[in-house]
């Protein structure tokens, strides 16, 4: 069985989540090659490389895929896929745009979200926003997975020496072209990135009251969320919604504060390792989920919080 | 021109799902349903093309069996022209979905395509993009802003850490994300309106479809649970144990 891995990159640095799907690959056990398909990107070809137990690394290095356009990378992973049983992807922003249009091509079906390799055919996925665990098989011969970075610890990043194979089909689709980027320059980390997360509710009663949370956030160089109950009171913007049908968290420590728990809420955060709540309201069905409990008014505990810490 | 917008049938986001005794699948019985979050934006999305007057005609699309004229209907009160229903059974797979929207898009020859990202039930984010595939479309996935730029698009697309822009020959694909657009209430006599507004119903065996399964559901459980927490009687409590016991901040 051969497997191949997406190589995620910025044509500069290997990305982490690379390191994840390998991890994965590794589970449903057989050969590993990476493609990295970018352009100018030569020393992620050589990063994959130095990654342990990989066979080759194939490098499409073309200016049509310098921002990985769906519709152009879809066609050339498409074509590579001939030789290859399974394409693993990681769960990012980047490979969710491109993956399924490869599964399209080659006529299967696409396994989303992996959190466990069971078996070669069997995997198990989260579906309801996490509230339920799924287990899949699937009867394609070609397997085409997502799998979600956090589920599996990152492989070894150097001590190996894959053969790098250039691979020279360029493929322009035509029908779409990169107009410009706005990459945030945040002192903060990105909310699904994060290793603490530290998000108001409703209980934070404005929008300036989140201010709250700034001094707590720079010292444990946490981003910040929110609850859908914030965003919709029009405290803060939608893209800090934490929450089913917001951004799905799981840091190494999450505080929700004046956040009630919400069902909606709770499926966007319950995955955390570390979960702390505070809450005025000792009955809020954030307690029971939350490994650490504070019944008392955020406005008192927060300041402490930032002093103490 | 005209806009074509599919939409999807799935447990209110403020149901707390439960997965049946025997396992085989989550309890769909008795339960709110609803027009999937992102699918909503999309009608709204839409609908806002036509009112600013870039579209003509705004048809929805639903995948489903026939209780999804429900969600069809909810959308035609929120400002859609007519409804489609491709009639199915069962649990179908984005790969099917995109096969039958294919059908219906050759049909009805629209030049812009909207879906939701995602539907928050099966958590798949895949029809949107096989479309794109099976059409040969661009796609302008998780979008958090469309413009129409006379035989182009530009949408504007949440990325990890930031926004990315593209531009995409029409007819094309979008998908949603959150942040494009806050849908609107529908009013009474909208959804008196709407029950009159034209509602066809296909097979997948007059599109040309055959409805296919690649994976099998092999069970669903409920996720380990939290072990219970404590209560801490003070800050200074709290951070001594986020030091010391859960060992999470220094």
């Amino acid at each position: 069985m051969s497997t191949l891995v997406i190589a995620e990159h910025d044509n500069n640095n290997l990305k982490v989540s690379t390191l994840n799907t390998v991890a994965a690959a590794q589970a449903m056990g057989g050969d590993i090659d990476i493609l990295v398909a970018g352009a100018d990107c030569d020393a992620v070809a050589a990063a994959a490389a130095a990654v342990p137990g990989i066979g080759k690394v194939l490098v499409a290095d073309n200016a049509v895929y310098a921002h990985q356009l769906a519709e152009n990378i879809s066609l050339l992973i498409a074509e590579v896929a001939a030789n290859y049983d399974n394409i693993l992807a990681p769960s990012t922003a980047n490979c969710k745009n491109f993956l399924p249009r490869v599964a399209a091509l080659l006529d299967v079906a696409q396994i989303s979200d992996v959190t466990l390799v069971e078996s070669a055919d069997t995997f198990q996925r989260p579906i309801y926003a996490g509230n339920v665990i799924a287990t899949v098989k699937s009867s394609d011969a070609k397997k085409v997975i997502t799998v979600r970075t956090t589920a599996y610890d990152a492989a070894p990043a150097t001590g190996g020496s894959a053969t790098i194979e250039a691979v020279s089909a360029v493929h322009d689709a035509g029908i779409s072209s990169f107009v410009g980027e706005e990459v945030v320059v945040s002192e903060r980390p990105e909310l699904t990135a994060a290793s603490v997360v530290i998000s108001g509710g409703r209980g934070m009663q404005n929008g300036e009251n989140f201010k709250l949370l700034d001094g707590i956030a720079d010292k444990l160089g946490a981003a910040i969320g929110a609850s859908r109950a914030a965003v919709d009171a029009g405290f803060v913007p939608n893209d800090m919604q934490v929450g089913q049908t917001g951004k799905i968290v799981a840091p190494d420590l999450y505080i929700a504060v004046g956040i009630s728990g919400a069902i909606q809420h709770l499926a966007g955060m319950k995955d955390s390792k570390v979960i702390v709540a505070i809450n005025k309201d000792e009955d809020a069905p954030i307690f029971q989920v939350a490994d650490y409990g504070l019944v008392a008014d955020l406005f008192v505990a927060l300041p402490a919080l930032e002093a103490q810490i | 021109m005209k806009v074509l917008v599919a939409v999807k049938r799935v447990v209110d986001y403020n149901v707390k799902v439960r997965v049946k005794a025997d396992g085989s699948d989550v309890e769909l019985n008795n339960v709110k349903m609803s027009i999937n979050p992102f699918c909503e934006i999309a009608v709204e999305e839409a609908v806002r093309l036509k009112e600013a007057g870039v579209a003509t005609e705004v048809i929805v699309v639903s995948v489903g069996d026939k209780s999804c004229q429900e969600q069809i209907r909810t959308a035609l009160a929120l400002g859609a022209d007519r409804g489609i229903q491709v009639d199915t059974q069962g649990h179908v797979e984005p790969l099917v979905v995109a096969k039958l929207l294919k059908a219906v898009i050759e049909k009805e020859q629209p030049q812009l395509v909207i879906l939701g990202k995602q539907s928050i039930d099966g958590d798949n984010n895949q029809t949107g993009q096989m479309l794109g595939a099976l059409t040969n479309m661009g796609q302008g996935t998780f979008a958090s802003k469309v413009v129409i730029d006379g035989d182009k698009v530009n949408v504007t697309r949440e990325i990890d850490g930031g926004l990315q822009t593209v531009s995409l020959k029409l007819p094309a694909i979008v998908t949603t994300d959150l942040r494009l657009n806050e849908p609107r209430y529908a009013s009474l006599p909208n959804i008196m309106k709407a029950k009159k507004k034209q509602l066809d119903v296909f097979t997948p065996e007059e599109l040309g479809v055959a409805v296919t399964s690649h994976i099998i559901q092999v069970k669903v459980e409920p996720p380990a649970s939290r072990a219970a927490g404590i209560k801490v009687k003070d800050v200074q409590e709290l951070v001594d144990k986020l030091k010391n016991e859960a060992k999470v901040i220094s």
